[in-house]
């Protein structure tokens, strides 16, 4: 069955607390190149039949009013695997 | 007949029976109330308890937001009966569109639990209505998603239009903007705080004060204020 992969990630403007906490933890394991971490989330919605544009249009609805919060986040990527 | 106030149990609620606690000892009827029906039960006005609805899956509050319950409470709100969203309550408003802005995990990245001192900045709604405008107030805050955000073109309205309803006064204890702690909408029945009246509104129980420990009865006011604006009304 195909997937839709829907990518989440925390706008670029605001403060990532997970992120920071992993920036953090990187820092002082020396690794000390990987100066900005940020944390996303990744959604897998798993279609029964095809995708059509009607369902890949669906997806996006659902990506950017219930998976994000578009005040807080940004759907990056929805992409069909 | 008394008041009617309805208190929403989500799978996940933990200040539920507190909040009941509270309408009761505002002298009004707590009428439990339950996420999966589309019944509210002739209420006079409702309030969305703290706790991790859902386990906060998703973000806190999303999936509460689109509870059965929730499009009631959206209709209901929209006819002017209040609401009040305590800390995950809070989270739900506004992932339910009914009040502006989103909240972000604490700036600290801990989980907070204090006294905190609050400044009312509009004592014109439903549940502020038995403060006054500027009045300092103190409530326990337990929260890990407490940061309040929203970009700035929202920011400039919810100053413009009066929506705050309270800042964090002293320290900001979560890097909200601008010390937001609590919102109003424009018609003032609809309030949402991250911090907890529900725990301040018995002697011996709540936040200590300068004149005796855990005497902090500050909250109360807020479920009195529920009963004057519906006498009101």
């Amino acid at each position: 069955m195909p997937t839709i992969v829907v990518d989440v990630m925390p706008k670029a403007e605001l403060l990532d607390p997970q992120g920071k906490a992993v920036t953090g933890s990187l820092a002082r394991l020396g690794h000390g190149a990987f100066q900005n971490v940020r944390i996303g989330k990744r959604v897998e919605l798993t279609v029964e039949g095809e995708v059509t544009d009607e369902v890949l249009a669906e997806a996006k609805t659902i990506a950017e009013e219930i998976l994000s919060n578009q005040v807080i986040e940004d759907v990056v990527s929805i992409e069909v695997v | 007949m008394a008041t009617r106030i309805g208190v929403v149990t989500f799978p996940g609620s933990l200040d539920d029976r507190d909040a009941q606690r509270a309408v009761r000892a505002a002298g009004a009827e707590a009428v439990a109330l339950w996420h999966g029906s589309h019944d509210l039960d002739g209420v006079d006005a409702v309030i969305l308890p703290g706790g991790f609805s859902y386990g906060d899956y998703l973000r806190a509050g999303a999936i509460a937001a689109l509870a059965p319950i929730m499009t009631e409470i959206k209709q209901a709100a929209a006819k002017g009966v209040p609401v009040l969203g305590i800390c995950n309550g809070f989270q739900m408003l506004v992932e339910a569109h009914l009040l502006p802005g989103g909240l972000l995990r604490n700036a600290h990245q801990q989980f907070i639990r204090r006294d905190q001192k609050l400044v009312v900045a509009n004592s014109d709604t439903a549940w502020t209505n038995r403060f006054k405008t500027g009045e300092e107030i103190v409530i326990p805050l337990k929260n890990a998603d407490g940061g309040f955000t929203a970009d700035a073109e929202t920011l400039k309205r919810i100053n413009g239009e009066n929506l705050v309803a309270f800042r964090y006064a002293g320290v900001n204890p979560n890097g909200s903007i601008d010390d937001i702690a609590g919102l109003t909408n424009e018609r003032g029945n609809v309030v949402g705080l991250m911090p907890h009246p529900e725990h301040a509104v018995e002697p011996g129980f709540g936040p200590s004060t300068t004149n005796a420990m855990r005497s902090g009865v500050d909250g109360l006011r807020f479920f009195e204020g529920a009963l004057n604006a519906l006498q009101v009304a």
